[in-house]
């Protein structure tokens, strides 16, 4: 009879925190080895995290949206022999209170964990914050003694000031950058001007975080439903308007004959379905891509401070939409593929994107990204950026149109063609016009003259 | 100037010394014709004579003991301990009659008590420990541990100047390792209880002394080209420490990290960090930290002792992460 602790796992060499997305079991549930017991949601990636041992769930100590540092302890399971589990007071919030851990060895350089460690004895009604809050919100209020101290000196609202440090926490540095950038407390103008130069590495707080431009307030209606941001959908929001502010955008769009490619396609599905791949468009668009991009290094390339690096590996990101936000894992050197490599990886990452079963390995170091709004029809679409890279690529709508063919006879007329639409968005501070077009202008011709055995 | 280890600056400060006042007198184990077991004392009992520069028994006690008779009577003694792990043996004359003489008796004690501290050295349980927790707690007593060859040079003179019993923690690891160009002819003596500023910076106060001062260096070295700016101070002087430098830089850099080879339970770090709060606690901007040794008697094998003393990875991390709180 032994109770294992279940810690927050470390999912990456650089990641620091996770919350805890879902629970998949609930006290007293039976759990077998390696069974997935909760979700849980990084900076990188979403996974299952599997029991480390079989027994049955015996106290849950972190809940469904809370953000803990890793190797914070989360859960206890009851191995065989003594399955009394401790009855929980209630199925889940507020934890159920649990005997003070048996002293463990501290790492020396632990962050202090999150975890609650003795809680109130059983049942305290009122006093205690309603389950509403997040450890995001608490984590922010409690704001340090010299935050506290120059918040209270300048008369300024915590709540206000845009906080850079672990949970969105603010620190000190925040409430200097506020106080620099807030002349005058009267003006209502939402729209502060952005500074004329992006910021350069060194002006961003070294919380890491992106420094956010206020919004208007927004107050809900009467009937509307507030939805607090997941994980997910506060990082993206952050990237995005990072990297809108770093780099220009400039985007250049091109039209793409895919009537061979479509007629490969047709030709090859079954011989490729019989392997287990599904052969896409999009396969194709990203092997002509990966192709030119090895003679168009300034376009798969990335800004390092007043230099740019010209990557040498091809490192394709493919942006995945899930029900629950956005994603980009990533195909590892793709030039090296073939065709039905591309497709195979395609289809593996999106599958596992899905089924949250992706390592944090596998959406990093991308080094440019195809992302593909046609499925839904669009046209095209105008993306941003993934930083830090130079450029990235939308695949706009393929159909069938009426379209000017040259007869042999030298003469034209009017014939059916698949045709769609690339755009690219670009970094204009180290890509220029001619660059992107260049390159545009390759990735046609590599669909216009698909090799048959590619 | 001469180039000088940290081990050859001690003894010079210990021959100057014994030049300057006859009253300077040397016991310990071997330190005379043998010339101690690290050569500290090389060449004093030929230079100095066997009056002053005296072979004693195995025995910590007898030592202090002498020692503290002899500082009553008008001479300054200075005990060598050939490990300063066996400093323990002589803690009840030390704790009990020598800190208190001056409180009950009106007794000056003018005696140092000096010897090799600290690991690193694959040198085990009973050759590598750090024992100035253990004396922190007796008033009465005043605690050195110096970190570069000047202070090393600089807190022996001091030590032996002063009217009170000092003990000399010498780190081991830095005896042959540390060299510094020292001035010829420059009386050099460090002030017992200030500080230095060992590295100037912004974002993070490292509070450390003796060998951890070299680590905390190493790691402001890796964090600077992060963009993190650590500021190291080195106290050089345990018993009574330098508060005011601790509050001074915690108040610029607003987090504080105190790094110590000792274990960690009942550490002195744990009393650094009560100073600051009383002091200074509306300054923080994270919580006060500690990279200290894990609580276990220090293992031989050199894996084991890796894992157990403080390395500059694990300052870097603790850093990385407050400086992010």
């Amino acid at each position: 009879m032994a109770r294992i602790d279940v810690l927050m796992p470390q999912m990456g060499e650089s990641i620091a925190e996770g919350t805890l997305s879902k629970w998949l079991k609930k006290v007293g549930d039976p759990v077998k080895r390696d069974e997935p017991i909760f979700e849980i949601s990084t900076d990188k990636v979403d996974a299952e995290i599997p029991a480390p041992t079989a027994g049955v769930l015996a106290e849950i100590l972190v809940t469904e949206g809370q953000t803990v540092p890793v190797q914070t302890l989360v859960a206890r399971i009851e191995t065989e022999a003594g399955a009394a589990v401790a009855a929980p007071a209630a199925p889940a919030p507020p934890p159920a209170p649990a005997p003070a851990p048996a002293p463990k060895p501290v790492p020396t350089a632990a962050p202090a964990s999150a975890a609650p460690v003795v809680a109130p004895p059983a049942s305290r009604p009122a006093s205690e914050p309603t389950g509403d809050e997040s450890l995001e919100d608490r984590l922010r209020r409690k704001s340090t003694p010299v935050v506290r101290r120059m918040v209270a000196e300048h008369g300024l609202d915590l709540a206000a000031i845009p906080g850079t440090g672990m949970a969105g926490r603010v620190t000190k540095h925040d409430v200097i950058s506020y106080l620099e950038q807030a002349p005058a407390p009267a003006s209502p103008a939402p729209a502060r001007p952005s500074p004329a130069a992006s910021p350069t590495p060194a002006s961003i707080p070294i919380g890491g975080g992106v420094q956010v431009i206020p919004g208007p307030v927004v107050e809900p209606w009467e009937g509307d439903k507030v939805e607090p941001w997941s994980r997910i959908r506060k990082l993206t929001a952050d990237h995005m308007i990072m990297s809108r502010r770093v780099s220009p955008h400039v985007s250049s769009l091109i039209e793409i004959d895919y009537t061979r490619v479509a007629q490969l396609r047709a030709k090859r599905k079954a011989e490729f379905a019989d392997r287990g791949v599904n052969l896409t468009f999009l396969a194709f668009v990203a092997k002509s891509v990966a192709g030119a991009l090895r003679n168009h290094p300034v376009v798969n390339a990335a800004v390092m401070g007043e230099a740019t690096l010209l990557r040498r590996e091809i490192n394709l990101g493919i942006a995945v939409a899930l029900d629950w936000g956005l994603i980009v894992p990533v195909i590892r050197r793709a030039d090296e593929l073939s065709l039905i490599g591309v497709a195979r990886a395609i289809q593996d990452l999106a599958d596992r994107a899905r089924s949250k079963k992706l390592t944090p390995d596998e959406v990093q170091k991308g080094t440019f990204t195809i992302t593909n709004p046609g499925v839904f029809g669009t046209m095209v679409g105008l993306p941003i950026i993934n930083q830090p890279q130079a450029a990235i690529l939308a695949v706009g709508a393929i159909e069938k149109q009426p379209a000017v063919v040259a007869q042999p006879d030298g003469t034209d007329a009017i014939g059916i063609r698949t045709k769609g639409i690339l755009a690219m968005s670009f970094d204009h501070r180290i890509v220029d016009g001619a660059d992107a077009d260049r390159f545009l202008a390759e990735v046609r011709r590599g669909l216009h003259e698909f090799a048959d055995n590619a | 100037m001469t180039q000088v280890t940290y081990l050859e600056a001690i003894r010079d400060g210990l021959r100057e010394e014994m030049e300057r006042d006859d009253r300077v007198f040397m016991m310990g184990e071997d330190i005379g014709n043998y010339g101690g077991a690290f050569k500290v004392t090389e060449g004093f009992q030929a230079r100095f004579g066997a009056e002053r520069v005296i072979d004693t028994p195995i025995s910590e006690v007898a030592i202090v003991g002498a020692a503290a008779g002899a500082a009553h009577m008008g001479l300054r003694p200075v005990c060598e301990m050939q490990f300063i792990d066996f400093l323990s043996c002589a803690y009840s004359i030390l704790t009990n009659y020598v800190a208190t003489a001056r409180y009950r008796a009106d007794l000056k004690t003018p005696m140092v008590v000096r010897g090799p501290c600290g690991g690193y050295v694959r040198g085990g349980p009973f050759h590598s420990q750090n024992p100035e927790a253990a004396y922190l707690h007796t008033p009465g007593l005043k605690i050195v541990a110096p970190a570069t060859a000047r202070d090393a040079k600089g807190l022996i003179k001091a030590a032996i100047r002063d009217d009170d019993p000092v003990l000399y923690f010498e780190h081991k690891f830095l005896y042959r390792r540390i060299k510094e160009d020292l001035p010829d002819g420059e009386d050099i003596v460090t002030p017992i209880g200030e500080a230095r500023l060992a590295r100037e910076g912004a974002h993070l106060t490292v509070v450390t002394y003796s060998a951890m001062v070299f680590k905390a260096l190493e790691a402001a070295e890796v964090l600077a080209k992060e963009g993190i700016s650590l500021e190291v101070l080195d106290l050089r002087t345990l018993l009574p420490f330098d508060e005011d430098a601790i509050v001074a830089s915690v108040k610029k850099t607003n987090r504080a990290l105190i790094v110590h080879e000792d274990t960690r339970t009942g550490g002195i770090a744990g009393e650094i960090t009560a100073r600051i709060n009383e002091r200074c606690f509306e300054w923080l901007d994270a919580p006060v930290r500690r990279v200290c040794a894990h609580d276990v008697p220090l293992p031989y094998a050199p894996t084991l002792e890796d894992f157990v003393l403080p390395q500059t990875d694990d300052i870097v991390k603790a850093a990385r992460w407050m400086v992010a709180y």
